[in-house]
């Protein structure tokens, strides 16, 4: 099949939606499928063959904040010759409600248009305004596909009618081999990663329970991969068990793998929220024994249990006493190891992108992706 | 001699009474004439989102663009007091990002709805930099009326509050700044 996916969003400056396009165009080809991508890009960013650039994209205030975006005539045409070139049996829209190359997409093309829909939002002022243009912009989507939950939901309060749930996959092997992190190649290591800063993360229980641990485990350490303040961190844990905490901050992605093959169990505590454990997945496969908090969400993920460990979610004595149960038993670690790199495979690209193939069928017709005169 | 004093105190309290209405008497006219440029502010910037959710509308434009425009313009249309001087800043960071495309002026120039919209948009965004000028003049010159001390022993100012600029980013687009 010959594919083409639009990424609405700079594609030098790392990002979610980013991500999730280069996997999926990376798993697509790797099935044999011809893929080109068009994305707002700097100027001098090396870009994969695949990728096309529709220029660089400008800082302009959208949704209560300032997003890089890609508008205008100029954009639309380079849009509408990447089209021509392309012949695509099928067109692959990212975040169409975003006034930036994925909607302007939908405007110059005609035929199977497939969108999918990644964010979630409370409100979307700037849909609520949306003109007749937009409406019929949109209208042109012929199957539309949810990367959660929560994405669907807002797609059902906005234009109404329904989408097909595909969650975000992970190269599994990607995270699969990597050394530890200099320095924390020895034992008795629990890890996170995540945003500090963010409550609903659950660090703070980590923390408590961390302090509840380490005075029985005196070789046990901490490490904690993710942007936010360390004071903030710090504070909460009685003084003499600071210089058993590593900060790392943000990592860079190969730092982050390396991280997951530094902890004999790593923690996800989170509070709650989190539609689809990417970190989890992630994790998982890295091959790490897993501790999360037994949100609906992890739980389902980590198969009741049987590829990671569960404690109450925001109960640092429990979460404190399923540690250490992980930590005396080297034999449970590495069964729940191999049962999550057993259980991940079902999140991996390779099968993730066959269900996004299966919606492209769908929709196909002989005449493909064509240019849409009226616009 | 007890004339002369009646009189010498009547003529000063004729006069202080004279000069304290005549200081009220201007004040009133402050007040009314920033209370005339604050209307045709608060004018100047509804035509302004007004134009912008037109044009938003007009399909001259492509899908993104409309929709970068609509969403300002309608939040500087549904801003609350506090949250006005962002919301209108925003608008104008916008409104140059979209205008000051490449050849921007020349594609919608070239359809005569898209050349009326553009004239228009013109006039109204001139107009939300000179009015705003004006009425942050006249919130200067109140402000030190009110401050004085007469006014303020006496309260000549009433229940008048004290009135606030209106500090926003109004630059507008390099092409109608040139044209």
């Amino acid at each position: 099949m010959r594919i083409g996916i639009v990424c609405p969003y700079m594609w030098d400056v790392p990002g979610g939606v980013q991500v999730h396009i280069r996997d999926l165009a990376e798993a697509l080809m790797d099935d044999g499928h011809q893929v080109q991508v068009i994305a707002p890009a700097g100027d001098d960013a090396a870009l994969p063959p695949y990728v096309t650039s529709v220029g660089r994209a400008v800082p302009v205030p959208f949704n209560g904040s300032v997003a890089r975006l890609s508008f205008g005539f100029l954009s639309a045409g380079r849009v509408r010759r990447w089209l021509r070139e392309g012949r695509f049996d099928v067109l692959h829209v990212h975040e169409p409600f975003i006034p930036s190359v994925g909607l302007l997409a939908c405007w110059v093309a005609r035929g199977p248009i497939v969108a999918t829909f990644h964010a979630s939002y409370g409100r979307s002022r700037a849909f609520s305004v949306a003109s007749p243009v937009i409406t019929s912009v949109l209208e042109k989507i012929t199957a539309r596909i949810a990367v959660s939950d929560a994405a669907r939901k807002t797609l059902v309060e906005f234009i109404g009618g329904d989408a097909v749930l595909i969650p975000n996959g992970v190269t599994v092997g990607r995270y699969s081999h990597a050394e530890p992190l200099p320095g924390w190649d020895d034992g008795e290591v629990i890890g996170f990663l995540g945003r500090m800063d963010e409550p609903r993360k659950g660090l703070p229980v980590l923390l408590e329970a961390f302090s509840l641990l380490a005075a029985e485990w005196p070789r046990l350490r901490l490490l904690v991969a993710g942007p936010g303040d360390a004071g903030e961190v710090l504070g909460r844990v009685p003084a003499r068990f600071h210089d058993r905490i590593g900060l790392l901050g943000m990592v860079s992605e190969e730092d982050k793998v390396r991280a997951y093959h530094s902890v004999d169990v790593f923690c996800a505590p989170n509070l709650g929220g989190e539609s689809f454990g990417i970190v989890l997945t992630e994790a998982m496969s890295a091959g790490a024994a897993i501790l999360a908090s037994d949100i609906p969400a992890f739980r389902k993920v980590l198969g009741d249990g049987e590829a990671g460990a569960l404690f109450a979610t925001g109960d640092a004595a429990s979460l404190a006493r399923e540690a250490a149960a992980l930590l005396d038993d080297p034999g449970r670690r590495a069964g729940l190891s191999e049962e999550a790199r057993r259980a991940v495979r079902k999140y991996d690209w390779s099968t993730v992108a066959r269900d996004v193939l299966r919606v492209y069928e769908t929709v196909a017709i002989p005449a493909g992706v064509e240019e849409d005169e009226e616009s | 001699m007890s004339t002369t004093l009646i009189a010498v105190v009547g003529a000063v309290v004729v006069l202080v009474a004279v000069y304290v209405s005549w200081r009220a008497g201007r004040l009133d006219r402050l007040h009314i004439r920033l209370e005339l440029a604050r209307e045709s502010l608060d004018a100047a910037l509804v035509r302004r989102t007004a134009v912008c959710l037109e044009l938003a509308a007009s399909r001259v434009l492509d899908p993104a663009t409309s929709l970068v425009l609509a969403a300002a313009a309608h939040e500087a249309r549904t801003a609350g007091t506090e949250e006005r001087e962002h919301a209108e800043s925003d608008l104008s960071r916008t409104l140059r990002a979209v205008v000051d495309q490449d050849r921007f002026r020349d594609r919608l120039s070239a359809d005569p709805a898209g050349r009326e919209l553009l004239a228009e948009l013109d006039t109204a965004v001139a107009k939300v930099v000179y009015s705003r000028r004006f009425y942050n003049n006249a919130v200067g010159v109140t402000r030190v009326a009110q401050r004085r001390w007469l006014a303020r022993t006496l309260r000549l100012a009433g229940h008048t509050e004290y009135p606030g600029f209106f500090e926003i980013d109004d630059d507008p687009p390099k092409v109608l700044a040139a044209g």
